[in-house]
């Protein structure tokens, strides 16, 4: 396979949008209230470049590792369309004289632990369309509104090289592009409609098609291995796979062919001249460089430096910037943790904490959980008050923001570390199960059958490392 | 003397020592409108009882200490595609009936609401500013006030109609190739076409927006210099408008011309060009002689190729430009709405586009396609960068240059309309200012045995208008005639 992805990212973290003084934020208000003159393409306007966008572009293109063109022009690409106020889109073009932002690049994404640098050809600025509204689906809507608030939000795109081999590695790739993204600031690529995917797909040999419209990073793995099984039972079929551009249609999970190749649009790039040319030095490019900070690559370098962690929990840990941050404000808040606390408040984030969360379709700084709820809960468990089994069942009232003593407190779920209690739950489970201790002295394994009815008799508060010295103590006797 | 024969100045003095009330000047182009509009078709629309209201509340306002603007109460036509807050903006287009822009260009910002002049009403012109004649509006042509039976010159038609025949003491242009300088030359008046970037385009409805430029068409050369003074600077609502001192233009004007070398750029007296006007050209040349100024030949190897290159940049330019007017947000729309929206696009775009409009849109769309582009748009742009190191080349020779403006005096209606191409050689001496970015000037400066004015034109260096202002003001005075007025009589046609 031979996968080639053109990510659009909106970058919502701007105040106004890219060519006007408009409110970047176009979600949740009336339609086209959020609109001036130059967003609707009104006779006589005149775009002029928001500055920040330059400096977001400029922090994506370092974290990307991308080179930066000094001087580059914008570019008209004209086609007609209901969402296209002007009847071009002012976006950047690489061809004809024309530069992108940024050339080259590389993401390197981690899959069947091999590692693979996916390169990019470049990413460049450019204004969002105005959003098509339909009563239900395209096809059966009477009618199509059209809400310009969207139309001249900044948009960057991300341009692959034709080497992503596989729907796993795209979706890894993305992994990692929404996690730099994320660290980088520009974009909060959670809100709906942040994010749009075109792919190119072809199996060696053969032509390729064009999927467009993949509206999430979630539903790209899903159109790619629809596509691909797609094109292999054409070639089954003994047919030839021509050159066209597809629609993913996200409701019915399919590709639906949109236009053959003899139809591409032409877009008649040529330069914007109602704008100057951007220039910029490397002056700009060391002061936004200093600015930026740390990247998930180095971030997990040093979290295995100081704490100790494994590349794969490193790694993992630092994907989402919310968790790993923090991780290292819980890590850090107790001088006496070392590295085996490091490690266990690692799992319980990753695997206790992040389990929950995607089960409740909800991110860490929505939930009411503050890294002292972890930093207790590993105490209590070195300290002896309470045992890992226990803490796992505190999950949901943590994440109401109970403190953990006072769970302990509320529900008497301490460890119990009572010798003599502890011996006489022994004592009874020994005399009620008579054919387990006949087995144990043919098989030394169902000890474990004896312990778990001493843990299910004292509702798992049972300290297990004393259970299991008392059990066989009795059982010697 | 009548009010609307008075220059700008002379009026804007009047003003200041209480001489006139507003009313009473605005009465008497309005007065001029009634008696001579069935005759030239100047203006496409009349501002007169907002204009009238505003008028009487100035005089008002003129008995108190106010602060007055340096425009104050001066009635002003604009160029119908200027956008004006609120007041229809139709570029002489039926696909921008009843379209009312909701916010006003820069220039009408500083003319009208910082200096207090009075928009009078919008005036004709060429349909999105696309010809040299005025017979391109969707409302019909606009008629020459020295002969009734002549084209006026465009695009700016209008606006240099109404100042020629005291309709209006001044007007906006604007200068795509030509469209100020030619119908200044044609119709006996004052045009100057700023150096690009030098007046904003905010606000200005695009034909090729690369050479685009609003100035100003006047009785005389200082309302010129007095007008650019005002519209020109940076905007920071146009990034291609330049962050470059504005000179005091109405007093550089005056400084003598001694030592000031003047090129003759031999290209613009070749074949085509009528031996009156070169005659006329000759004479002005000799009375600047007089005043002090040096003539030397130079050239402009490249003016050969400027139509071709200056035609296909405006029209893949333009084929851009114009394509948002599709109908879905403002304006005319195809009453048939039927099928799907590329039909009613094609449908609206089709019908209310006038022929000029839709050539060039198809010319510019087929030059900007896949295959063509290198040859045709990426060529003409580096036969763009030729004329202009020529220009270039002749200013280390000369302080600015003179020429005819027009290649003869004003043809007549009708002549050439069916003769495109023969229509796009009118612009030779024009639009190669235009493909460079330099300013420049055009006044009368004499008369042709029909009576008809020629165009005397003065180029200057980027940024040098005082230069070309200076010695247009100078020639102008020594000429004498720029109070002639055209031999109108008041009634219908």
């Amino acid at each position: 396979m031979i996968i080639g992805l053109e990510v659009h990212i909106q970058l919502t973290n701007l105040k106004t949008k890219l060519f006007c003084s408009c409110s970047n934020e176009y979600r949740n208000i009336e339609p086209n209230t959020c609109v001036c003159p130059i967003c609707l393409g009104l006779p006589g306007s005149l775009p002029v470049v928001n500055k920040n966008t330059i400096n977001f572009a400029t922090r994506l293109a370092l974290a990307l590792e991308c080179d930066i063109n000094h001087q580059f022009w914008f570019f008209r690409k004209n086609y007609h369309y209901p969402d296209l106020p002007k009847g071009y889109q002012i976006s950047q073009y690489n061809k004809a004289g024309g530069k992108a932002f940024a050339d080259g690049g590389k993401i390197t994404i981690r899959l069947n632990n091999h590692k693979k640098d996916i390169i990019l050809n470049r990413i460049h600025l450019e204004e969002d369309p105005a959003r098509l509204v339909h009563k239900g689906s395209i096809a059966s809507s009477p009618f199509t509104l059209v809400d310009y608030n969207r139309s001249g939000v900044c948009l960057i795109e991300i341009v692959t090289e034709p080497v992503i081999s596989s729907p796993e590695e795209a979706r890894e790739f993305l992994k990692q592009l929404k996690s730099i993204v994320q660290y980088t600031g520009i974009s909060n690529l959670e809100l709906e409609g942040s994010v749009r995917v075109d792919a190119n797909i072809s199996i060696k040999g053969h032509e390729r098609s064009e999927v467009k419209n993949i509206n999430s990073f979630r539903e790209v793995e899903r159109a790619l291995r629809h596509e691909i099984i797609r094109q292999k039972n054409v070639l089954k079929r003994g047919k030839d796979l021509s050159q066209e551009t597809r629609h993913w249609d996200d409701k019915r999970k399919i590709t639906l062919s949109l236009r053959s190749k003899e139809f591409e649009e032409d877009y008649r790039y040529f330069p914007e001249q109602d704008l100057v040319p951007i220039e910029i030095d490397d002056n700009f490019i060391q002061i936004v460089e200093e600015d930026l900070p740390e990247m998930p690559n180095e971030r997990a370098q040093r979290l295995r430096r100081e704490y100790m962690l494994s590349e794969f929990d490193s790694e993992n840990l630092v994907l989402d910037k919310r968790i790993a941050d923090f991780y290292e404000e819980g890590a850090n808040a107790d001088p006496s943790f070392g590295s085996k606390e490091y490690k266990q408040y690692c799992n319980w984030l990753m695997n206790n904490i992040y389990g929950w969360l995607n089960e409740h379709n909800i991110t860490i700084d929505k939930t009411k959980l503050t890294p002292k709820h972890i930093e207790d809960i590993i105490k209590y468990i070195r300290e002896g008050k309470i045992t890992s089994k226990i803490a796992k069942s505190f999950v949901d009232d943590i994440m109401k923001g109970t403190s953990v003593s006072q769970i302990i407190k509320l529900r008497g779920k301490t460890r119990l570390s009572d010798k003599k209690l502890i011996e006489k739950y022994c004592k009874d489970v020994i005399s009620e199960n008579p054919q387990i201790v006949e087995d144990y002295f043919k098989n030394p394994k169902a000890l474990e059958a004896l312990i778990g009815r001493v843990m299910a008799k004292t509702k798992g508060q049972a300290d297990p490392a004393i259970s299991r010295e008392l059990m066989m103590r009795l059982l010697k006797k | 003397m009548k009010l609307y024969e008075y220059m700008g100045f002379e009026l804007i003095n009047k003003i200041k020592d209480r001489d006139i009330e507003i009313q009473d000047i605005l009465t008497s182009c309005y007065k001029r409108v009634d008696e001579l509009e069935s005759q030239l078709h100047s203006f496409v629309n009349l501002n007169e009882e907002k204009s009238m209201k505003k008028a009487k509340k100035y005089d008002e306002n003129l008995k108190g200490a106010k602060k007055i603007g340096n425009l104050y109460g001066l009635p002003l036509a604009n160029k119908d595609l200027i956008c004006i807050k609120d007041y229809p903006t139709t570029c002489c287009s039926h696909i921008l009936q009843n379209f009312r822009p909701p916010y006003n260009a820069s220039v009408i910002e500083r003319l009208i609401e910082t200096e207090n002049a009075i928009h009078i009403g919008n005036t004709n012109m060429d349909e999105f500013a696309m010809g040299g004649s005025t017979e391109n509006s969707c409302y019909g042509p606009t008629y020459n006030p020295w002969d009734l039976k002549r084209v006026p010159g465009g695009s700016s038609g209008g606006s240099a109609a109404a100042v020629a025949s005291g309709q209006a003491i001044f007007a906006l242009g604007s200068d795509t190739g030509g469209s100020i300088r030619c119908p200044a030359a044609f119709c006996g008046v004052v045009g100057l076409k700023p150096t690009y970037g030098r007046v904003s385009r905010y606000g200005l409805i695009a034909f090729a927006n690369s050479l685009d430029q609003i100035g100003p068409i006047t009785k005389c050369v200082y309302d010129s210099a007095l007008l650019l003074e005002i519209i020109s600077g940076k905007d920071p609502l146009d990034s291609t408008s330049v962050d470059i001192k504005v000179d005091t233009y109405t007093e550089e004007i005056k400084k003598p011309l001694e030592k000031r070398v003047l090129g003759v750029p031999k290209e613009f007296f070749g074949e085509g060009i009528n031996i009156e006007v070169k005659n006329a050209i000759n004479k002005s040349l000799e009375k600047l002689e007089s005043l002090g100024a040096t003539t030397i030949e130079v050239s402009i190897p490249h003016l050969e190729y400027t139509i071709a290159t200056y035609y296909l940049l405006c029209m893949c330019e333009a084929s851009s430009n114009l394509a948002r007017y599709d109908g879905l947000r403002y304006g005319k729309v195809s009453d048939d709405l039927s099928s799907d929206v590329y039909s009613v696009f094609s449908r609206t775009r089709g019908f209310n586009f006038g022929p000029e409009v839709r050539r060039r849109i198809f010319l510019g769309t087929y030059a900007l396609s896949a295959g063509y582009y290198d040859m045709y748009y990426m060529k003409a742009l580096k036969v763009r960068s030729l004329i202009r190191n020529d220009f270039i080349e002749a200013f280390k020779k000369c302080d600015s240059l003179v020429c005819p403006t027009m290649p003869s005096t004003a043809f007549k209606v009708g002549s050439l309309i069916e003769d495109p191409l023969e229509m796009y050689t009118q612009d030779i001496l024009t639009c190669s200012v235009n493909l460079a970015g330099i300013p420049a000037l055009s006044i009368p400066c004499g008369f042709d045995s029909n009576n008809l004015p020629i165009g005397f034109q003065i180029i200057g260096d980027y940024f040098d208008e005082k230069g070309i202002l200076n010695v247009g003001y100078q020639l102008e005075q020594e000429l004498g005639i720029y109070r002639k007025a055209p031999p109108l009589k008041a009634g219908g046609k």
